[in-house]
């Protein structure tokens, strides 16, 4: 695995591949920014690859019968198992090829579910499919609610947004809890990639997408995707809002390989919250103490993120030392027998 | 020639499987499936199956991840029953609308509750209108024949429907029988390779399961439906090759004893058996008693049923599920329907029994036969149907 890392070649800003698989004229709102990391991923993946996409926003927009948006190989079968159909799939492809029915089984499977279809109903079928060690690449596109259904609360819903189940009232800030930490989730599979991705920084999302395709097993990067119908933001702020998110510390961008964390952009001067915040009506109603508590969450996640990274320092840092201990013990073992070796030739 | 082996027909189910050389098989446990599915997975890890055993982690994934397999072109096999059967619901539906061959066994369980592991139809009977085709086995021999008919039958261009292949749950599935194995060059080309047309392929990329607008969801339901009546043509042909190869012919709706038949015992499955010993009794006592059984379920062989039932006077179907709140159990809602067109028909008398693993013996079916020729000269009874072995509690 860590020769395909190293031998990767990066996408160059100069020289994106010109091939959409996911074509102009689909029925996306205004400003989706889900559409928008679909289609990046997508590009990343090129003509040969296969999609699997749940139930959702972005199969209505692509494939209302009799036209599709797709130009790859698509396949939707319902809401809560992407997963599954795209471990059928994968183990499909692979005994066909042992058994000589096809010529490939190195075709790329991405597999597309909202943040309800990864975290709420498809969590099962996205556990077996990665504890089984499907070769797939699985792309949580969270829009943070079901925005297909009309905004409703998922487990991946930020604390205090205001949704359609979770709206604020008398008795109520909005949404009471804080989002479910899927990419963590998907680490405890012990599987060798998860990535975090951002429409925004377009690059470091294609490069993180082609990557999972070279390494073998299973992938799961989690795209953090504005939704301007369920955010209540104007469709221009789109990717201001999704920079914005990073910049304040809301959705670090990392890489977890083998269990190890890598924050890929560190943010050492973070702007408040509240500037991520403002822009979106669905956290209008919310109070100075709310966003103190939104503030003192997002702290407290960045550091922990930030030592889980530092962990890998650390121990690269214990290696090495170790290492340089085993030189100089061996260069002094060398030493003593050169000079009882000398002393014996000696008598 | 075969030879002729005593064993479970769970094991005999499997071999069939492994002789249809399937790509992929997933499995999720439940009672009484399990040992078609433990024997795969021995064949597999004893290299005697080339395929991909999938253990996932539901019945739900099982059915997804054959609906995967499926559409990048497998080969495709899974087995159920109940409660496993009743979580795969939803995507059944979807699984026959993107028109995947894929071939299940359902080892027929009672569905809960209360929970019963045991033997009765009531899971399939919820899934009649899943648009796939359906049969029942009767025996061991009939149920690893079954299988083979399957593959040749989903495969076949002109049909590419999933089907299920109904076997009663411990009743049939654990008992053992003495069945005929076919030696795999003694099948040579009745069952065809797999080859799809339509599949996931990056030279000809397709949109599969795309939204169905009002304006065309109709026309994509009549599809399927047309499809699945269409497959009768092709199953009958396949039953009539299997008979002119191996000796062994079926038919839709199977008789036995008819012949001038004024009764007429209707059956599924594996308790025919049983219902022939009371028509042998009956017509040794010198009765007209003769025994239709449907064999194809879905799509329901309608002509035939009609030709087979043209000179009765009275039918007792016999259902192994009861539809809550209906007027009577499917099977005789169906019999019922077939026939009310007709201008001239029998009296139709439907008896509910053996739910969730009763017994159902031979004086069952005297009672019902007695009970049928009793409401046709006395009057019909008050409920639609008859409750056979209902104790007072």
């Amino acid at each position: 695995m860590k020769i395909a890392l190293e031998s990767f070649e990066k996408f160059d800003p100069q020289h994106l591949p010109e091939f959409e698989p996911l074509a102009p004229g689909h029925r996306a709102c205004q400003g989706c920014g889900e559409v928008l990391a679909l289609r990046l991923a997508a590009k990343a993946l090129g003509r040969e690859m296969m999609v699997i996409s749940a139930t959702g926003c972005m199969e209505i927009i692509s494939s209302a019968y009799p036209q599709t948006a797709w130009r790859v190989p698509w396949l939707h079968v319902a809401f809560e198992n992407t997963a599954a159909v795209a471990s059928g799939v994968e183990a499909a492809l692979r005994i066909m090829k042992e058994k000589g029915k096809i010529a490939r089984d190195d075709i790329p499977i991405l597999a597309v579910a909202g943040d309800g279809g990864t975290a709420d109903i498809g969590l099962q079928a996205l556990s077996g499919a990665l504890e089984r060690g499907h070769n797939f690449i699985y792309l949580c596109l969270d829009n943070e609610a079901y925005m297909n259904t009309g905004i409703q609360r998922s487990s991946l819903t930020p604390y205090g947004a205001a949704t359609t189940t979770s709206p604020p009232g008398k008795l109520s800030m909005g949404e009471s809890h804080f989002k479910k930490d899927m990419p963590a989730i998907a680490v405890a599979h012990k599987i060798p990639y998860v990535a975090t991705v951002n429409p925004a920084f377009y690059l470091d999302l294609m490069n993180k997408v082609k990557k999972a395709s070279l390494i073998k097993g299973p992938a799961y990067i989690h795209a953090f995707s504005p939704c301007p119908t369920g955010w209540r933001h104007e469709g221009r702020y789109a990717v201001k809002i999704a920079r914005l998110a990073v910049q304040t510390r809301v959705f670090p961008l990392y890489e977890v390989i083998n269990g190890k964390y890598f924050l890929n952009r560190k943010i050492s001067k973070p702007k408040p919250v509240r500037e991520y915040l403002k822009l979106q009506r669905r956290f209008a109603h919310l109070t100075e103490e709310d966003i103190e508590i939104i503030q003192e969450n997002v702290n407290n996640e960045y550091d922990r993120l930030l030592r889980l990274s530092q962990a890998v320092d650390l121990e690269s840092k214990l290696t090495t030392s170790f290492q340089e201990y085993i030189d100089q013990l061996k260069l002094q073992m060398d030493e003593a027998y050169q000079k009882l070796r000398a002393e014996f030739q000696h008598t | 020639m075969p030879t002729r082996t005593p064993m479970e027909v769970s094991i005999a189910v499997a071999k069939a499987v492994q002789q249809a050389d399937v790509d992929v098989i997933a499995a999720y446990p439940i009672t009484p499936q399990t040992h078609i599915v433990e024997h795969l997975s021995e064949l597999v890890a004893n290299g005697e199956l080339q395929a991909h055993f999938m253990n996932v982690e539901s019945e739900h994934s099982a059915i997804s991840a054959m609906v995967g397999a499926a559409a990048a072109g497998a080969s495709t096999f899974t087995a159920t029953s109940s409660q496993g059967l009743a979580l795969m619901h939803e995507i059944l539906f979807i699984a026959a609308s993107l028109r995947l061959p894929i071939v299940m066994v359902v080892a027929n369980r009672a569905l809960s509750g209360p929970i019963s592991i045991w033997n009765d139809h009531s899971d399939i009977m919820a899934e009649r209108d899943i648009g796939w085709i359906q049969v029942f086995c009767e025996t061991g021999q009939e149920a690893y024949d079954a299988i083979l008919h399957a593959f040749r039958v989903v495969r076949d261009p002109n049909v590419v429907l999933p089907m299920v292949v109904n076997i009663d749950g411990f009743n049939l599935t654990h008992v053992i029988e003495p069945i005929y194995l076919f030696e795999q060059e003694e099948l040579g080309d009745y069952l065809p390779e797999h080859r799809q047309s339509l599949k996931l392929d990056i030279d000809h990329p397709i949109t599969m399961g795309p939204v169905g607008i009002p304006e065309v969801y109709t026309e994509a339901k009549k599809q399927v439906e047309d499809a699945l009546i269409n497959s009768k043509q092709v199953i009958l042909a396949a039953w009539q090759e299997f008979g002119r190869r191996f000796g062994r012919a079926y038919a839709p709706i199977e008789t036995y004893r008819v012949e001038d038949a004024q009764i007429l015992l209707m059956t599924m499955g594996v308790i025919s058996r049983t219902a022939m010993g009371a028509v042998d009794r009956l017509r040794d006592a010198g009765k007209p008693v003769g025994l239709i059984r449907c064999r194809l379920w879905r799509p329901f062989p309608l002509p035939e049923f009609r030709e087979a039932v043209r000179q009765a006077s009275i039918i007792a179907v016999i259902d192994r599920h009861i539809s809550l709140g209906a007027h009577s159990g499917p099977v005789g809602q169906e019999v019922r329907s077939a026939l009310y067109t007709l201008p001239n028909r029998p009296q139709v008398f439907d008896f509910v029994l053996g739910l969730g693993g009763r017994d159902v013996t031979v004086h069952d079916f005297l009672e019902i036969v007695e009970l049928a020729e009793q409401y046709a000269t006395q009057g019909p009874p008050e409920s639609e149907y008859t409750l056979i072995g209902l104790r007072e509690v």
